[in-house]
């Protein structure tokens, strides 16, 4: 009933096969007609859990349960964890209660002297913010040629926005933020079921470290000629740093038509 | 701060949503993936100066995934448990999340999300997990078969079924709800 190279068609569509290997399914797919649906069936799938499926992420609460239980196994007690109260100050800000107007406060206190690097602290919370607001993305697109000229005439940088779907990054829109004072144009990207914020501004004076951790989010960053970037998302450091060559290696818009 | 704690904080943690998906999709009632999660994190944390190689996420979702075959053992219903009904999924939990940028859309991909959701919590554990860390982890099918301790063959026959059954029962019940799939 099915195609032998049925099994051949998923490692390609998975991205599992060599430049070879990959060239000889691309052929049987011109004439196996039955192969052709599968691979239909298979992007249809997969966009379907990848765009409307739903991802659990880990609340508040079991971060906080976990970081106790590290403390306790490792001996140590800090007085209170910024991780946590970084998180807290802005689900407090969201949800207005009392309760957590308190925690807010309390968290504005110890949040702001433990901070070495404001444009760190400053791209965290423009991530944690498009990613709990309705404002994730300005401009949807998966096309540089839509998100670009849009960067033109709403913020200070138009950095290239080049789609990376064969390689796992698909470029899912546009974004206009404030990073540093400054307009930051951000291109949005969608990793697996992960957002993955790139922000650009024009570069200052500032020391930028090469990476940084808050709260869970991993943040890279690079210059490139007066533009500083900076990749911002809660999937793993390889994930983020492949992307950030990617773009990096795409340097000049190269024509793809 | 200790070494191991730094490191860990650095390298396991930032893979804290991976693990509690990957729980909150394997877990049915009476199971509770916050517990798994927290259970596999401390063991985690324990085992992680042993710990040799350069990828970590693989070598985490292992765990949760141990930690959950344990806990269902201890329930004593491993290969009986209940499915749970049409609509019963808690799709109003608020740690699931639909990223939409409007409402209306929202309002559409969060249904469709509901109707994934069901089939997928359908399926059997051995197919849901494969669905899950290939299409939401990304991960490889080495990778896959490293989190499974199942050879590559198995986790590729596995990965076709659980994509074939989805898309069946997908698009029996889209169709049952008046829609057709495009």
């Amino acid at each position: 009933m099915s195609c032998s190279e049925a099994l051949r068609v998923q490692e390609y569509f998975d991205g599992e096969l060599d430049a070879g290997a990959a060239a000889d399914v691309e052929r049987h797919l011109e004439t196996c007609a039955e192969c052709a649906a599968l691979l239909k069936d298979l992007e249809l799938t997969r966009a379907g859990l990848r765009e409307s499926g739903p991802y659990y992420r880990a609340s508040d609460t079991l971060r906080a349960r976990i970081a106790d239980i590290l403390d306790d196994e490792s001996g140590e007690r800090p007085a209170r964890r910024p991780a946590n109260v970084g998180k807290g100050f802005l689900w407090g800000a969201l949800s207005g209660g009392g309760a957590t107007a308190l925690a807010a406060a309390f968290a504005a206190l110890l949040f702001l002297p433990a901070a070495p690097n404001l444009a760190v602290d400053d791209l965290t919370n423009a991530h944690l913010r498009s990613m709990m607001s309705d404002h994730l993305i300005d401009v949807v697109s998966s096309d540089r040629h839509t998100v670009k000229p849009w960067f033109a005439g709403h913020t200070d940088v138009s950095p290239p926005a080049v789609d990376f779907a064969k390689d796992g990054y698909t470029l899912i829109g546009g974004r206009a933020d404030y990073v540093d004072g400054h307009r930051a144009a951000v291109v949005v990207y969608r990793h697996g079921k992960h957002i993955i914020n790139v922000f650009a501004w024009i570069a200052g004076d500032e020391h930028l470290p090469a990476e940084a951790l808050r709260n869970g989010y991993h943040l890279v960053f690079w210059k490139s000629g007066n533009i500083a970037y900076c990749a911002v998302s809660d999937t793993g450091l390889d994930e983020i740093a492949t992307l950030t060559h990617l773009i990096q290696n795409a340097g000049a818009p190269v024509s793809r038509e | 701060m200790s070494d191991r704690r730094r490191r860990f904080e650095t390298q396991a943690l930032p893979h804290l949503d991976a693990a509690y998906n990957l729980a909150k999709w394997l877990a049915r009632p009476p199971l509770d993936a916050d517990d798994i999660v927290q259970d596999a994190m401390l063991r985690a944390y324990r085992a992680f100066d042993s710990f040799r190689g350069d990828n970590v996420k693989p070598w985490l979702l292992s765990i949760v995934r141990n930690c959950f075959l344990t806990a269902a053992g201890q329930t004593r219903h491993t290969r009986n448990v209940p499915l749970p009904a049409d609509g019963e999924m808690d799709s109003d939990d608020p740690a699931l999340v639909v990223d939409a940028p409007d409402p209306e859309a929202a309002a559409i991909r969060a249904e469709e999300g509901r109707r994934l959701a069901d089939v997928v919590a359908k399926l059997p554990q051995e197919f849901r997990e494969v669905l899950v860390l290939r299409e939401m982890e990304d991960l490889s099918y080495r990778e896959i078969a490293q989190i499974t301790g199942s050879p590559i063959g198995t986790v590729m026959s596995r990965l076709a079924r659980a994509r074939g059954m989805l898309k069946e029962k997908w698009q029996s019940d889209v169709e049952g709800a008046g829609h057709v799939l495009q």
